[in-house]
């Protein structure tokens, strides 16, 4: 995008989501919903499949999902909403019609907030969530004559899925992907969805337009699908907006049409569908409507947990941490909830060492902790080490009774064998040495054996004392307390001069 | 009311039927024929009157989240017209 | 020995109580009947004689082993709609000729777990779409009563079969009036109950806010045991009411005494065919002879509305409920065109009879873009209209009277080029199925129609779940008469 067209056109963009939700059974069967490494076909009843003569039944626990969703995102529950049949033939859509919701969807009229690096975050709006459900998969094949043919695995047919639609309120495809990034954190917050997009249980459809800057008019739209990641979005959405500006530059008009997004190709017309779009919705007569008081939306309210973005919040005043920090501790409501326990651990000490604490938990969690995690592929709530010996070790340092440097083994070990820090600094003899003839000892070996730099501190080097240092730790394989090392290294040098 | 032959065709087409040309002019005449007769509805004064799409005052009828055993494969695959290695086949979807 | 192909299903119980006769002597009576007559009246699509002996022998083990009760071992016929596991259901049409479901219907369960004995699946118009049963892709049902004609629709082969002493009783599904229409064509009992009453769990779907399971019975006490055996609550049916099933048995000689029967003005058109007015007319002086106070000339002012309300609703729905049917996954599938859609096209052209196609194409045009407003929306609010007449009439009366047809029935091949002619014939029972109330016929006399004697109904209907009054103005009025001791000249 050039400079100058980036200027003269602003962007609109609008998604709207798919997600799958994390139930045991399907939306309107009995057949378990979790088929993700099923053998095809194993996941299917009469009811799913279409059958002649059966109904659906709706499940209690999808409504209190979406409800659940809508509320995190700020939406209205209206008292009455209903379903609909959506009617268009498909071999994917065993029914021929799709049961979803038309004109009163459970909830309507939401937020969610979203932030672009070095901008002040913006509200964006949500339109509608509503409930669905998924479609059969259809496989695309071509045999050794070259005759194409589709395979038909009816698992997912009648899975629980939700729709997020989005107003058009994006103005960039950063913005469309920090959007994507925090709906999926809310939904694996809430524990709605696994909400991944490679899976296929968190999918997405754009719509993008450009109008000029100023204008309140939006451009024709083009739809694109066929997005597998975030990245492939932010990709698919920064091509064809600057597809669209060269169009727009050229003087050509844009078309109102479906693209799909071709990995290292670009976003390509898709052929409109044999056919006419027309899905004549009309109220589903076999599935009552659904009426919610205000005291069930409540009860459907009061398990959800604090949302990633008031946890950061409350995580920055409360224990002081910078908006980094307090952002990378709260992406998961896992890592949240095991940093708040390492606090919680230390109860009982006063406010200003529970915020150098947490300081501590902090660096700890964000450094060693998450390499470690990654390095051996673990969530988490998988690791071994607990809160409560991650607390204790950080007491250990802040009680002097191990060194900084000692800490770091410590921790590996713990994070290996999940034993508690005490036994493991017994075990790795690493007790910070804090005795002050101890220490005068190493200092006075450490200054015989380095007479060259000795000479050139005395000489007014200041660097040679950040040598000398490190010798005396490797002396004393990091157990020194660096305090005290020091003041006693200063202390020897100043005496022989 | 009378419907034309594109208004037939056309909705042969959402529907999914293939129509025959004898079909398409005889439901274009019956259908013109029968949705005349619907002209009686206009007499019926439904200002402010609520549409009744189910007629029981049902609500929140629902199932709970438990999942039961699905059909055995074989199952499934025995109705099918098509099969191949365990799934349904159909001729390409995309043309 | 009375005999056993003419008994009803309480007196076939009693036989049975008493062993004076077993399950197997009554299911070989009414499979040779079957084997006798049927050939003429062609009531039955598939005769499952093995499947019907191993039944009645088991229910014969059960009552040995002291078990009892009405329907145990008591010969059945199921309209080819209800859905039997292991048993074709083919719904009338090839699309599904040879479709067997990997599973049961509810209601059939029930019946089946009540010991009854299905001798097999009845013809009917395809998909339930009829009211001659000329629309089945096998070929029509005869009128027991005159060859000639049809038995009505479209449960005709069920009402046929009853008739016809090829079961002790039959299901059928109701939707505008297929029970009960076919039912007074034939001179049996029909009943279709208050929406919700009966599952509708393993009935293939025609018009799902619409229709209902009931049965075709000799005498009104069967169908009152029927109902005991079939109704309920259905956690698979999310429209299936969540109310108490009472005794229909207990109110049934309760008598009309006091009771206010209501007669609505628009079902007793001028140009009513002048025997079933006059079949009518003898069965409301009877009833007001036991004591009924009887009240002619009440208004149901939309009732002419009713018959377009029906034939935009039940489209509508069947437009969507039979969009499944497209050759990929069961059933008919043309496998030779050029392509997915062009297969599914044909597969839909060639596998739907005519009748079929005309009401999906009627219902996709309904809910079209640019159309849903003034058909299907319209036709919404005037069933609210619809049923609030009703809401009215009951607030003044226990019970409506009416006649079922406007006709007797006619010939084969009468009406069959011209479809709105025969929606006609439903105009007094469709009114029934859009208000979601309970309705039965109950044979009230015979018209005479060149050498053959025809059958009239009289319909009765009542308040919503209030089943138990129109069982005990049917049964008070059954009295007055014997129709039912008539049988065909088969």
């Amino acid at each position: 995008m050039t400079s100058t067209s980036a200027t003269k056109y602003e962007t609109v963009i609008g998604l709207e989501v798919h997600v799958q939700l994390q139930t045991r059974r399907k939306m309107f069967c009995g057949c378990s919903a979790d088929y993700a490494d099923a053998v095809p076909n194993t996941h299917v009843c009469p009811v799913c499949m279409a059958l002649p003569g059966v109904l659906p039944v709706i499940n209690e626990k999808a409504v209190e999902s979406t409800v659940m969703t809508a509320l995190a995102l700020n939406c209205s529950i209206p008292a009455y909403s209903k379903f609909d049949r959506k009617n268009y033939p498909y071999p994917d859509l065993l029914k021929g019609y799709q049961i979803s919701q038309y004109d009163l969807p459970l909830s309507e009229r939401g937020w969610l907030e979203v932030e672009v690096e070095e901008q002040p975050p913006r509200r964006i709006g949500i339109t509608r969530v509503h409930l669905e459900e998924d479609t059969a998969r259809l496989t695309h094949k071509t045999d050794e004559a070259g005759e194409s043919y589709s395979l038909l695995d009816l698992n997912r047919s009648g899975v629980p899925l939700m729709e997020i639609v989005g107003e058009p309120d994006l103005r960039s495809p950063e913005e469309a992907r920090a959007y994507l990034v925090k709906l999926r954190q809310i939904l694996r917050y809430i524990g709605v969805s696994k909400a991944n997009m490679e899976e296929g249980n968190f999918r997405c459809d754009a719509n993008i337009s450009l109008r000029p800057r100023g204008a309140t008019a939006y451009g024709a739209r083009v739809e694109v699908k066929n997005m597998n990641s975030f990245r492939a979005v932010e990709n698919a959405l920064r091509f064809e907006a600057e597809r669209q500006t060269r169009a727009l530059d050229a003087g050509a008009s844009i078309t109102q049409e479906t693209r799909g997004w071709v990995e290292g190709e670009g976003t390509v017309s898709q052929r409109s569908k044999e056919g006419a779009d027309d899905y004549r919705y009309f109220p589903e007569p076999d599935l009552p409507p659904v009426t919610l008081t205000a005291a069930q939306v409540e009860a459907i309210r009061a398990p959800l947990p604090e949302l990633p973005d008031a946890r950061r919040r409350r995580f920055e005043q409360e224990f002081g941490l910078p908006a980094y920090e307090a952002n990378l501790l709260t992406e998961s409501r896992a890592r949240a909830e095991y940093f708040e326990r390492v606090i919680a651990a230390g109860a009982g000490s006063g406010d200003a060492s529970r915020r150098k604490r947490a300081r501590a938990a902090a660096n700890w969690m964000i450094g060693d902790f998450a390499r470690l995690l990654h390095a051996s592929g673990l969530e988490i709530d998988d690791a071994r080490i607990s809160p409560a010996d991650l607390c204790a070790m950080i007491a250990l340092v802040e009680d002097g009774a191990i060194s900084g440097t000692s800490a770091k083994a410590v921790f590996e070990e713990m994070f290996q064998s999940g034993r508690a820090p005490a036994a493991v600094v017994r075990e790795l003899g690493l007790e910070q040495i804090s005795g002050s003839d101890e220490i005068a000892a190493i200092v006075d070996r450490v200054l015989a054996a380095n007479e060259k730099p000795v000479a050139e501190y005395r000489a007014g080097k200041q660097e040679a004392l950040k040598f000398l240092v490190g010798q005396a730790m490797r002396e004393s394989r990091g157990r020194l307390n660096a305090a005290a090392l020091t003041e006693t290294l200063t202390a020897k040098l100043r005496e022989k001069a | 009311m009378s419907i034309d032959r594109e208004t037939v065709l056309h909705i042969a087409k959402l529907a999914r039927i293939a129509l025959t040309d004898d079909e398409i002019e005889l439901f274009r005449s019956q259908l013109s024929d029968i949705l005349g007769h619907f002209d009686v509805l206009d007499g019926i004064d439904t200002d402010g009157i609520e549409p009744t799409a189910q007629i029981l005052p049902l609500e929140n009828v629902f199932a709970p989240d438990v999942s039961r055993p699905s059909l055995p494969q074989a199952e499934v695959l025995k109705l099918a017209p098509l099969t191949d290695d365990g799934y349904l086949r159909v001729r390409a979807v995309l043309e | 020995m009375p005999e056993l192909t003419s008994l009803t299903a309480h007196a076939a119980a009693a036989l049975l109580r008493a062993r004076e006769v077993s399950s197997r002597e009554l299911t070989e009576a009414a499979l040779e009947r079957i084997g006798a007559v049927d050939g003429r009246v062609h009531a039955f699509l598939t005769v499952t004689a093995e499947n019907a002996l191993a039944q009645a022998d088991a229910a014969d083990q059960r009552r040995a082993a002291g078990e009892d009760g009405e329907l145990l071992g008591v010969p059945v016929a199921l309209k080819d709609v209800l859905i039997t596991d292991g048993v074709r259901t083919t719904c009338g049409s090839k699309m599904l000729e040879h479709f067997v479901a990997p599973y049961r219907g509810t209601v059939v369960g029930k019946l089946f777990d009540a010991g009854a004995v299905m001798v097999g699946k009845t013809n009917m118009d395809e998909f339930a779409m009829g009211s001659s049963t000329e629309n089945s892709a096998y070929g029509a049902t005869h009128n027991p009563w005159d060859l000639q004609r049809v038995p009505g629709g479209s449960s005709g082969g069920s009402a046929a079969a009853v008739a016809a002493g090829e079961a002790v009783y039959a299901l059928g599904s109701d939707t505008g009036g297929s029970i009960r229409q076919p039912a007074a064509l034939c001179g049996v009992v029909g009943m279709k109950p208050t929406y919700g009453r009966v599952s509708r769990f393993g009935l293939v779907a025609f018009a799902s806010s619409l229709d209902q399971i009931g049965p075709f019975t000799r005498d009104v006490r069967d169908t009152a045991l029927v109902l005991n055996a079939i109704c309920g609550h259905d956690a698979c049916d999310a429209t299936s009411a969540p109310v108490a099933v009472p005794d229909f048995t207990a109110q049934l000689e309760a008598g009309v005494r006091g009771l206010r029967i209501g007669v609505p003005k628009e079902y007793l058109p001028p140009d009513l065919d002048a025997g079933v007015r006059g079949c009518v007319d003898d069965a409301l002086a009877a009833l007001e002879a036991q004591g009924a106070h009887i009240e002619r000339d009440v208004p149901l002012p939309s009732t002419g509305a009713a018959l377009a309300v029906y034939y935009i609703i039940a489209p509508s729905e069947a437009s969507a409920n039979l969009a499944r049917y497209d050759g990929v996954k069961y059933g008919f599938a043309y496998q030779e065109g050029a392509g997915m859609w062009d297969n599914m096209e044909k597969t839909r052209g060639m596998g739907f009879g005519a009748e079929v196609k005309r009401r999906i194409m009627l219902g996709t045009y309904a809910l079209s873009s640019g159309y849903y407003d003034a058909y299907y929306l319209k036709a919404q609010k005037v069933r609210t209209v619809i049923r609030r007449e009703f809401d009215a009439a009951f607030a003044q009366y226990d019970a409506l009277v009416a006649p079922v047809t406007p006709t007797p029935a006619f010939k084969i091949g009468e009406k069959a080029d011209d479809p709105y002619a025969m929606y006609l014939n439903d105009v007094f029972t469709l009114p029934v199925n859009i208000a979601g109330l309970p309705g039965i016929s109950v044979p009230c006399g015979f018209v005479a129609a060149g050498a053959s004697e025809l059958p009239v109904g009289l319909q009765i209907i009542g308040k919503p779940f209030d089943e138990g009054t129109v069982l005990r103005v049917a049964r008070a009025y059954e009295q007055t008469a014997d129709w039912s001791s008539r049988t065909p000249p088969l």
